[in-house]
């Protein structure tokens, strides 16, 4: 037990003030609520921040202006792609949505149960273009889901994280948050590790966020386009030598739910500019 | 005399240097030998031209810079330290009131980013910004 | 053509004769360097956007040289004055030969 904690502090550098603590987050003269008191389902956080407070100034001002924010260039690809026919009936999502706009108030609900299962919005995408266009389902997180589901969840921007938890929720949400104290990988870590523990610290030169989703789908300068809740944690998992679970499973799907319920109070900021 | 490690790395750097010296000169001054290429020789001086850059870069896939240059009718921007030096020519034209332009940049490491304008009059002026560019935990 | 490339370009609608306006500009290129390797470690050619080009109603406000240190994405902001009614036209050229071109009108009162 010693050896992990040793490595753990190696990892983990002293503790440092965050770049942003004191900016505020306001696009076209909204304001988003990036700090806000935990909810009660919260042990052992009081407050929360959203990534964009862990950010430096360059990559936080990427964020403040929809024009500057290179994640637009792919949800304006989703505006071509929703009046785009596919598939063997002949329909496009405009067909039966008439304005992706409707869609305000999904992205800060998801994922929920539906019919005794938990579905994420790429789930419910993936139901219109398999059951209702007749085509072949998109790939989870491919170029063209990823777009998609950042243009549906942008519809919820400045509204508040909202995820129900318990009743039909409440043995996906135990499974999502038992996932996320649970050390795997050769580095024996848990989510919380990172970012329960530690987070404002640094991890060599960046600093840890909350691993919040508020902010997803979003831009990432490290790949520069459109990146996944369920690619994150894949990345996390990588990071930390485990084997990762895979896009859409039951695993991830629960977790997205504990995370995103971690989240509640925070605003949606879809298409958020990360490192 | 006693030779340290130390000792014998620092003789085997400056061996190596005298090498690359001797045998391709071009290639400590890749930069230089770019921005004489843009200055015709010339002398570049200091004066009406501010570069902007983040002291510290987080990711070193998309630094914003920034050319003010009063006056000029082209900049040429370098890095370094980058494998290919040269990283844009901004020329402005005659509906161009302030000479100035935004870009974001890829820096491969820590390096100098270098400006050079080329003002109206033909002389030239130069403006260099450090950036750091740090390796990230997980989002790196 | 390079798959899915796509400009966006911000003008203001109207100005004032000979007013200073700010443009952005930013196109969904891969950019790629020439410097990086596949997985099996042969190099990846160079595919970059290498000029790009700005004119108002004919007269060139800013005229670009792209190396492959420009980020995926190319974003461009720069002033223009506008002195009368008109049009902007943006150009981005290819190296594969592929020409993206966009235009944007503008009301001078």
């Amino acid at each position: 037990m010693k050896k992990y904690l040793v490595a753990t502090a190696a990892i983990f550098a002293a503790s440092l003030a965050y770049a942003g603590e004191d900016s505020t987050l306001a696009i076209e003269g909204e304001v988003f609520v990036t700090e806000v008191d935990a909810p009660e389902h919260m042990e052992n956080v009081s407050t929360l921040y959203s990534g964009w407070t862990f950010r430096a100034d360059e990559t936080q001002a990427l964020q403040l202006d929809d024009f500057d924010n290179p994640a637009f260039l792919f949800l304006d690809q989703a505006i071509d792609q929703w009046d785009t026919v596919e598939g063997s009936e002949g329909k496009s999502c405009s067909t039966c949505h008439e304005d992706v706009a409707d869609f305000a108030g999904l992205k800060s609900t998801l994922p929920r149960v539906e019919d005794g299962e938990l579905v994420t919005m790429t789930n419910l995408v993936n139901e219109c273009v398999t059951d209702r266009m007749g085509a072949e389902p998109w790939k989870y997180s491919g170029a063209k889901m990823s777009a998609m589901t950042a243009l549906i969840a942008h519809q919820s921007r400045g509204m508040t994280m909202n995820v129900a938890i318990e009743g039909d929720a409440a043995p996906f949400w135990e499974r999502g948050k038992e996932l996320y104290y649970t050390r795997v990988g050769q580095l024996d870590m848990a989510c919380s590790n990172c970012h329960e523990d530690n987070y404002g610290n640094m991890i060599r030169a960046d600093h840890l966020s909350q691993g919040q989703i508020n902010g997803f789908p979003l831009y990432r300068l490290k790949n520069a386009k459109i990146n996944t809740t369920h690619g994150r944690f894949k990345g996390c998992m990588s990071n930390i030598r485990a084997t990762p679970f895979k896009e859409g499973s039951e695993e991830f799907k629960a977790l997205e739910l504990y995370i995103a319920s971690r989240g509640q109070g925070l605003s949606v900021e879809t298409p958020a500019v990360r490192n | 005399m006693t030779l340290t490690r130390r000792d014998v790395f620092v003789l085997g750097s400056a061996a190596f240097a005298g090498t690359a010296l001797a045998g391709m000169p071009a290639f400590a001054s890749a930069t230089d030998d770019l921005i004489a290429e843009f200055t015709g020789g010339a002398e570049a001086g200091s004066g009406a031209l501010v570069l902007t850059a983040p002291e510290i870069a987080e990711n070193g896939n998309t630094v914003p810079i920034e050319v003010d240059a009063p006056g000029a009718v082209a900049v040429a921007i370098f890095a370094d330290g980058n494998p290919v030096p040269a990283v844009a020519t901004f020329n402005f034209g005659p509906l161009n009131p302030s000479r100035s332009a935004s870009t974001r940049i890829r820096l491969a490491k820590s390096q100098n980013v270098i400006a050079v304008a080329k003002m109206e009059d033909g002389s030239f002026v130069r403006a260099d910004a450090a950036v750091k560019v740090t390796i990230g935990g997980c989002g790196g | 053509m390079a798959e899915g490339v796509k400009p966006r370009v911000k003008v203001p609608k109207s100005a004032s004769a000979g007013e200073v306006i700010t443009i952005k500009t930013l196109i969904s290129h891969k950019m790629e360097s020439g410097q990086r390797k596949d997985g099996d470690g042969n190099p990846i050619a160079r595919s970059i956007i290498n000029r790009f080009v700005a004119d108002f109603n004919g007269q060139n406000v800013i005229d670009v040289t792209l190396e492959p240190a420009i980020s995926t994405n190319p974003y461009f902001q720069f002033e223009a004055t506008v002195p009368e009614s008109g049009e902007f036209t943006f150009t981005w050229y290819d190296d594969d030969g592929s020409v993206y071109e966009t235009t944007k009108s503008i009301e001078v009162s």
